[in-house]
């Protein structure tokens, strides 16, 4: 996709070389103008997070009771869910408006600009994870709103906000290439029930120290989603928990890297062009 | 020939698919400043010879170059001389009309001041100055027709790649499509390479054609050379008084094969063409044949798609009036 700089037009239109930041910042305008403009895109990862946050909230706060649990109030235990489940719902959007574009034939209109191929990935999802950091801001403000004790304080919240923005980054690249792979959004949503499933299957609900059953135990154990959560919940819970962060955002920042380069990969292989 | 002038050149480019061979070794050549009109049926090929030559697909075999440049070895420099406005209209429903036009001025790397001014240029060219700030979603076809052939013209190509522009258009808006074309040729110098099913607009707007069945070129020359290489007008006369058949039958018959109609007339081919229809005139005035109507016939391009391939051309209508 990269092009040498054309000098001009026959018309005489003055064209320049467009920079890699020009054309990322291009394309996640429009991606995010996109969502902004799809109601669904919105409500769904704000609402039904935050809906499951106070079913699990009411229906689970007896958990405060068995020994050894980490948090008096479950809310504040649980309050670190939504960002993942959100970080999910990121996914699905990225992949979905991409594997749109590839259906449409929207790619092809950018494929014939002298777009570079890291634009398209960084475009597309990064105006996604603009509506992720919304959303997680939206996820303090309610924890706040409702008495969540942020353990970490006031200089804990950019640090959130930092590892939820990577969360969904990552995520949206798992999104990015599931559309690059299969080419349409049934195929990009027909992952979504395998990612929350992850989810559930990680120490969302429990600590995995206090998980009874020993393969759900290992499983949670061997699940990265385990400390992405952990990482989050860390700052609200705990305060400064160097090792949860660093494995969160280790782990965060390997999703990323595997993710990418999949991506990266699929796109080349989807591109196919001299 | 300097590269800045050099329009499109094809020799024995093949695409296969699996099982299918969709392109089966075709050579054209397409002169800078010309519009040619790849004319066929659904299926022929046309849209995957146009997905090779603006680099969207890697050819099987055989080469081509675009604007002086190589398809297979030079695609970015082929993609800063082509501007495409591919099969479906590709658009994002959710943007404007001015967002899709500012957006690829950016990404064709316009500078920044003149990309307002080019995108409202653009607009107010393809008659959309009005639903600019519409989003597309609520565009009709032709709208969004228009739209892609602004897009395609952001950057300035020298040539031009339409496949099946009008597709589902209304008259109108296939009229003023076609104005468009035509100018961006006569008055701009644009080398415009235009597939379509529609003979008429190969007619009305190629220099030359190119017509594709089956993967294969069948034909290719300007559209009265096509016409000319398969028959010869006709001529169609109904007398006023049915009675006087016989009498126009005698009359028209040294000018060549002359055919009695069940419907009360009778044809005759004219082996010199247009020149004779006078001698027709004064052969039936002669023999006091009093005429209801006559009509001339020229051969069309569907003609010569039947006469190369034994079939008629699909679509060969007016098309849907989706709009």
């Amino acid at each position: 996709m990269a092009q040498a700089a054309t000098a001009s037009s026959p018309h005489g239109l003055g064209l320049g070389d467009p920079g890699l930041t020009e054309q990322v910042y291009a394309l996640a305008r429009r991606a995010f103008l996109r969502v902004l403009r799809q109601p669904s895109q919105i409500i769904f990862p704000f609402i039904f997070p935050m809906l499951l946050f106070a079913v699990n909230a009411a229906g689970l706060d007896a958990a405060t009771k068995i020994p050894g649990f980490p948090a008096d109030d479950y809310r504040d235990f649980a309050l670190a869910v939504p960002f993942m489940q959100g970080a999910l719902f990121t996914a699905v959007n990225a992949g979905t408006n991409l594997a749109r574009d590839i259906e449409t034939g929207f790619l092809n209109r950018l494929r014939l600009t002298p777009m570079k191929a890291p634009a398209l990935l960084a475009g597309q999802v990064g105006g996604v994870i603009v509506v992720g950091a919304i959303q997680a801001v939206t996820y303090v403000l309610v924890g706040l709103a409702i008495g969540v004790d942020f353990k970490s304080g006031l200089a804990g919240l950019p640090v959130l906000l930092a590892l939820s923005i990577l969360i969904s980054f990552a995520f949206a690249a798992i999104g990015a290439f599931l559309a690059l792979k299969f080419g349409t959004g049934e195929a990009v949503q027909g992952f979504f029930p395998l990612l929350f499933v992850l989810v559930f299957l990680s120490s969302s609900s429990l600590p995995r120290n206090l998980i009874q059953t020993d393969w759900f135990q290992t499983v949670a154990t061997y699940n990265p989603v385990s400390y992405l959560i952990e990482g989050i919940r860390s700052l609200i819970i705990t305060g400064w928990d160097a090792e949860a962060l660093a494995l969160g955002f280790g782990v965060g920042l390997a999703v990323l890297a595997v993710a990418l380069t999949a991506a990266s990969f699929a796109l080349r292989s989807r591109v196919g062009q001299t | 020939m300097e590269v800045h002038r050099r329009g499109i050149e094809v020799e024995g480019l093949v695409r296969e698919f699996k099982e299918v061979t969709a392109v089966a070794g075709i050579d054209l050549e397409v002169a800078a400043g010309e519009i040619y009109g790849f004319l066929g049926p659904n299926g022929a090929g046309k849209s995957t010879t146009v997905l090779m030559l603006t680099t969207l697909l890697p050819p099987t075999r055989g080469r081509a170059t675009v604007g002086g440049f190589d398809i297979a070895r030079e695609g970015s420099q082929v993609r800063g001389v082509i501007g495409a406005a591919l099969q479906e209209a590709a658009l994002d429903p959710m943007l404007t009309g001015r967002e899709h036009l500012q957006l690829q001025a950016t990404l064709q790397g316009l500078p920044r001041p003149e990309r307002k001014a080019r995108a409202s240029n653009l607009l107010d060219r393809v008659g959309l100055a009005e639903a600019a700030d519409r989003r597309v979603g609520g565009y009709s076809g032709g709208m969004k027709r228009r739209l892609d052939l602004a897009l395609a013209l952001v950057h300035g190509p020298r040539i031009l790649f339409l496949d099946e522009p009008t597709t589902g258009l209304d008259p109108q808006s296939r009229t003023a499509l076609w104005e468009e074309v035509a100018r961006l040729a006569r008055d701009e110098g644009m080398t415009v390479f235009l597939t379509t099913q529609y003979l008429e607009e190969a007619d009305v707007l190629a220099d030359r054609v190119g017509i594709i069945d089956r993967g294969q070129i069948v034909a290719e020359g300007t559209p009265a050379t096509l016409k000319a290489e398969v028959g010869r007008p006709s001529v169609e006369v109904v007398p006023v008084d049915p009675g006087q058949i016989d009498q126009a039958h005698a009359a028209l018959q040294k000018f060549g094969d002359c055919g009695r109609n069940g419907g009360g007339n009778v044809t005759v081919s004219l082996p010199d063409g247009d020149a004779q229809l006078a001698d027709v005139v004064r052969a039936l005035d002669q023999a006091d044949v009093k005429l209801a109507s006559l009509n001339l016939h020229a051969p069309t391009l569907d003609d010569v798609f039947l006469a190369k391939t034994g079939r008629k051309l699909e679509g060969s209508g007016a098309g849907s009036d989706s709009e």
